[in-house]
Parts: structure tokens; C-alpha cells; sequence
């Protein structure tokens, strides 16, 4: 099909790209070798270029998902999502946030059901690595604060802090498939899985939940109290062990702050679902 | 004609912190695998260089590693996604988060590539080849104004490794990047790899482009591996791969680059099947050898 070759700087940067990016449109005209002649063969270079590096970028943030389907399975998947799916900014450890979902609708990895919720992983993983500092507080920071203030607790979590819940036992499936654990056997119907992801010091730690600790962290973290993030945990059908996730709370360094406050004590600012 | 301090005029400099590149001693690429070597070892080399996007997430481990290496040696800030040959306006987010950059870790050097990335589907993760038009070097020299500016400082420009021309192009590369130099007063960084990569290429004479280059605006070399593959008639397309050893063809190149301008920081590029640090540095040992013999 034919399309616009202007010569201006700004035309000839948009149908340079565009033909980077779609392998089926002719080259740019204008593209040309030592002959002067135009080489599809060279231009090919910048379009193999793009690729293989998003591929690549990819490879690197999800070694586990590499894993569990092989290189050339992997390549294949990852190709269709970089050419659908270019990179929003410069810094390469953004790319690919949505490529768990892409790969929960990619259809020839549709008898791997967990594996978009293990690639969830490997991205939780990698913003974790990459999120702000905070200082973990110990439990002692509780220790001033008034019995009677407790229910208006509210603790703030460290940024690095990721909560997933899969249908799937994908914690154990993405712990096989990394190079440290191997030899292990999971069977699908293990059930589901919750996970934490954070990274309280230089090292990313993952941790199982126990059953609710997904809804209780997870209200947490958007801004619950103790008191309001806890009734959502006892709302769910799982039997909640507040104590034990309490003590987790501290164990895994989750809070870099507390806050009492009784201006809204019945706050219902906590979003659901 | 605008000048442009060498250092950074923002933020304070920690006395302890090593801050100007000794002028002969080379440096290489800092790559995640090297960290803990580096820390352990505390090699003889004269700075580490990064590339400026690995290390703009709030934090972690690159953050960390980077601080510790930076109380030790003097590091560069190599950019690669600015995007200083696009055609539209350069990302005030991304200058930004270069400058933020560049105040906390007081590099010796920043410099940036002559290419483009940015499109309106995305960041297309290449440094893609502009032509040579007189459109091009205006809407660059604009860019390199506007970085120098809001950066406070002396950015040095890196010449491409290109794999096409353009039937437009009304400049040779070195015409161009001459004259990008006298309007903006910015200075080079020379890519002795991407030279050679370029001239094969295009069939032009490597040597003549050192000769015809800028020599006074060049503040650093940089040197890394090519891959040759085949042009469809059956001769050598080079890559500029950065996945082995300097090719003996750009040291020899090198060398005469030495002899033309005097000794200049050079840094060693590594930057796919990334070696074992020891091999890194010998490369960079290498390079202060030859810049020695070729200054004499």
C-alpha cells in the first residue's frame, strides 16, 4: 500500500519509524546503501535492532516465564508484544509492565494457565529492585502509641511492597523455575497462592501469605487503618490469623511509618476489589 | 557562540569523592555483573561509565552500588535516550531526570549520542541515523542549546555507527558534526569503533574522517567490538555490537586518533555477553598502552 515519503526532517523520521516497527510496509524511500541505492538489507539492521533488543529487555526481566516455556516459545510470544507494544519512555526496566496481561490473552500459551501470574511475579520482582528507599520500622514503634488510638492505626507500608493473588500455586511454579530452587514437584491443583513482594534493604524478598493476607495487605496498602484492613480480612470466607500477620508486618519489614488519626475514624476511602 | 562550564555548577562536590578523570588512564563500562568485583577488588582503572537510563528508578540496588563505586573513582554519564536527532522536541521529563542524575553523582563527563529514538508510537529503543540536511542540523543544534542550558554544563556529542544514508543528506558526517560543534560549542565524544564501523559501511576513509574532525572538541573516546556480517552483495556489513574484544583495525585507528589529538579519556564498551571484569580491564589497560606509545 502506498504511503507519504516526505523529504522533510519530521516526515522522514515518522515513516522511518513506522517502517521500523511493521515489517510488512516497504522500506523508506531515500534509505540507501554505498551504491545509492536503496537496501532493504540495512534497513533490516534497525528493524532487527529494535526487536531483538525489546526481546532481549524481556528475556531479562522475565527469566522464570523463559524458563517455563523455552527460549524459542518465549521469542516468539515476546516479538508479538514488541512489535504491538513500543517502550513509553527511555528507561528500559519499564518495559513490558502489561506483558503478563498480554500473555494471559496470548492464545497459543493458553494450556500454561498460571503463567501470566508468574511473569505477575517477575515484574513485582523488578519494581521492587528498582523502587524508592524507605527505612523499615520495628515493632517498638507501636510501643507510644495510646491503647486508645490503636483502632485509628494506620500504617504506612514501604514502596517497594507488592501483593499478588493467583488462582494458580504460580509462588511455587516461579520459586521452581528460578536457579536457586529446582527439583521440586507442584501439582496445579496445590490451589491458589498469595504473595508478598519487597524489598526492605538491598534484596528482594518474595514471600507466601498465609490465607487473607492478600486482602488485609492490600488494604493496607491503599490506605486502610489496622482496624478497617483487618474487618476486610475477616470478611473473606478464609479463616484470618490477624496475629500472625501482625507479626509479619514487622518480620518482613513491611512499615516505614505509623499514623493515628481520628479525623475520619469510620473511613470508607478503602477501595475494594 | 555559547560556552558552558566543564563542572556542574549545582550541588555541593564530597571532598572524598575522586573528581576530575586522570587524563590517561582509561575507563570502562560499569556493567550490574562487575558491582561486587569492583567493591572487593577496588581495581586500577581510571572511571567507570554509565549508561544515564539504568539509573533513573528511585532506587535499589543500581542506586546503591552506584554510590559506592562513586566515593571510589570518577564516573561518566553516557546518555543514550535523549534523543537529541529527533525531529521533535526533546522530553522535559527525560532533561529533567538527567539533571536530577547528573547532580548526585557529579560525573566528569556527560555526553549523548547524535540519533533518534523517540516516535509517536513509542521509544524506539535504537539510536536511529539522521540525515545530513541543513533541516537536521538546525533542529540539533536547538536540542543541544536547550540540554546544555537546562543541564548547566558541557555536553559532549557521540558520533554514530550508522548502517543506511539518506539520499538527502548535503553533509558529509564530519561537516556535520563540525558545524554542530561551532554553533553549540559543545564538545565530542569520539567512537573510534563507530568510525571504522561507519566507514566500512559507507565506504569512506576512516582515517581522513579523524583527520577532518574537530580535534580540540574531543573530550573523550570511546572503543568497543564490531560483528561482521554480509551485505547482500557479499561484502563486510559491520555491527556495532559491543560484544567482544576492540577489533585490532580500530586500535590501529585509535592509535592514529592519538597521534592527531593527544591523549584523551577513553572508555572501553562491553555491553553484550559481558565478560569477566579482569578481561574488561585488560582491554582498558590496552588502550592506556597504546595511547602511550602513540603520544610518545
Amino acid at each position: 500500500m502506498p504511503f507519504p515519503q516526505p523529504r522533510t526532517f519530521h516526515g522522514r523520521q515518522l515513516v522511518f519509524g513506522q517502517a521500523l516497527l511493521d515489517a510488512s510496509r516497504p522500506i523508506p524511500d531515500g534509505v540507501i546503501g554505498p551504491d545509492g541505492r536503496p537496501s532493504v538489507r540495512r534497513f533490516n539492521v534497525y528493524r532487527n535492532n529494535v526487536v531483538a533488543g525489546q526481546v532481549s529487555t524481556l528475556c531479562d526481566a522475565y527469566p522464570a516465564t523463559v524458563k517455563l516455556v523455552g527460549e524459542e516459545f518465549f521469542h516468539a510470544m515476546a516479538r508479538d508484544y514488541v512489535v504491538t507494544h513500543s517502550p513509553i519512555s527511555p528507561m528500559m526496566f519499564d518495559y513490558g509492565s502489561d506483558f503478563p496481561d498480554f500473555i494471559d490473552a496470548f492464545p497459543p500459551a493458553s494450556g500454561l494457565p498460571y503463567l501470566g501470574d508468574v511473569a505477575r511475579i517477575e515484574r513485582a520482582w523488578v519494581e521492587a529492585y528498582h523502587s524508592a528507599e524507605s527505612l523499615p520500622l520495628s515493632a517498638s514503634c507501636l510501643k507510644d502509641i495510646l491503647a486508645n488510638d490503636l483502632r485509628f492505626l494506620s500504617l504506612q507500608l514501604h514502596p517497594s511492597t507488592r501483593i499478588l493473588q493467583s488462582r494458580f500455586p504460580a509462588l511455587s511454579i516461579w520459586r521452581m523455575n528460578t536457579e536457586s530452587n529446582e527439583g521440586q514437584t507442584i501439582h496445579l491443583d496445590d490451589g491458589p497462592e498469595e504473595v508478598l513482594v519487597v524489598r526492605p534493604d538491598a534484596d528482594v524478598h518474595v514471600y507466601p501469605l498465609p490465607k487473607g493476607g492478600a486482602r488485609f495487605f492490600k488494604a493496607l496498602l491503599q490506605g486502610a487503618s489496622m482496624v478497617d484492613a483487618a474487618d476486610q480480612a475477616f470478611e473473606s470466607d478464609d479463616p484470618f490469623d490477624l496475629v500472625a500477620h501482625m507479626a509479619m508486618l514487622f518480620e518482613a519489614q513491611l512499615v516505614v511509618g505509623t499514623r493515628t488519626t481520628q479525623d475520619n475514624p469510620h473511613s470508607s476511602g478503602v477501595q475494594h476489589g | 557562540m555559547k560556552t558552558f562550564n566543564d563542572q556542574s555548577s549545582h550541588g555541593s562536590i564530597a571532598p572524598a569523592r575522586p573528581k576530575s578523570l586522570p587524563s590517561l588512564k582509561a575507563g570502562v563500562g560499569l556493567k550490574p555483573e562487575h558491582y561486587r568485583a569492583i567493591l572487593d577488588q577496588h581495581p586500577a582503572v581510571g572511571f567507570f561509565e554509565i549508561h544515564a537510563e539504568n539509573y533513573m528508578g528511585d532506587g535499589g540496588p543500581p542506586h546503591r552500588y552506584l554510590t559506592a563505586i562513586r566515593e571510589m573513582y570518577p564516573i561518566s554519564i553516557h546518555g543514550v535516550g535523549l534523543s537529541i536527532g529527533s525531529s521533535g522536541p526533546l522530553s522535559e521529563a527525560h532533561l529533567l531526570r538527567l539533571k536530577v542524575l547528573i547532580e548526585r553523582y557529579e560525573p566528569a563527563m556527560f555526553s549523548e549520542h547524535l540519533a533518534w529514538s523517540t516516535h509517536p508510537s513509542g521509544y524506539l529503543n535504537d539510536l536511529l541515523p539522521i540525515p545530513y540536511t541543513k533541516e537536521a542540523l538546525r533542529r540539533v543544534v536547538e536540542h543541544i542549546d536547550t540540554a546544555q542550558a537546562f543541564l548547566g554544563r558541557r555536553l559532549l556529542l557521540e558520533n554514530p555507527s550508522t548502517y543506511v544514508q539518506f539520499a538527502e543528506s548535503s553533509y558529509s558526517e564530519p561537516d556535520f558534526i563540525n558545524e554542530i560543534v561551532r554553533r553549540t560549542g559543545c564538545g565530542l565524544l569520539l567512537d573510534v569503533n563507530n568510525i571504522y564501523v561507519s566507514a566500512n559501511n559507507h565506504g569512506f576513509d576512516p582515517y581522513a574522517y579523524v583527520d577532518q574532525i574537530n580535534h580540540l572538541a574531543v573530550g573523550e573516546i570511546h572503543l568497543a567490538g564490531h560483528t561482521r556480517e554480509l551485505d547482500t552483495d557479499g561484502s563486510p556489513l559491520l555491527i556495532d555490537t559491543h560484544d567482544r574484544y576492540v577489533d585490532d583495525a580500530v586500535w590501529s585507528l585509535y592509535a592514529h586518533a592519538i597521534r592527531s589529538i593527544g591523549g584523551v579519556s577513553t572508555m572501553i564498551e562491553w555491553d553484550a555477553n559481558i565478560p569477566d571484569l579482569p578481561v574488561l580491564l585488560a582491554e582498558s589497560d590496552l588502550a592506556n598502552a597504546v595511547s602511550l606509545a602513540a603520544t610518545g
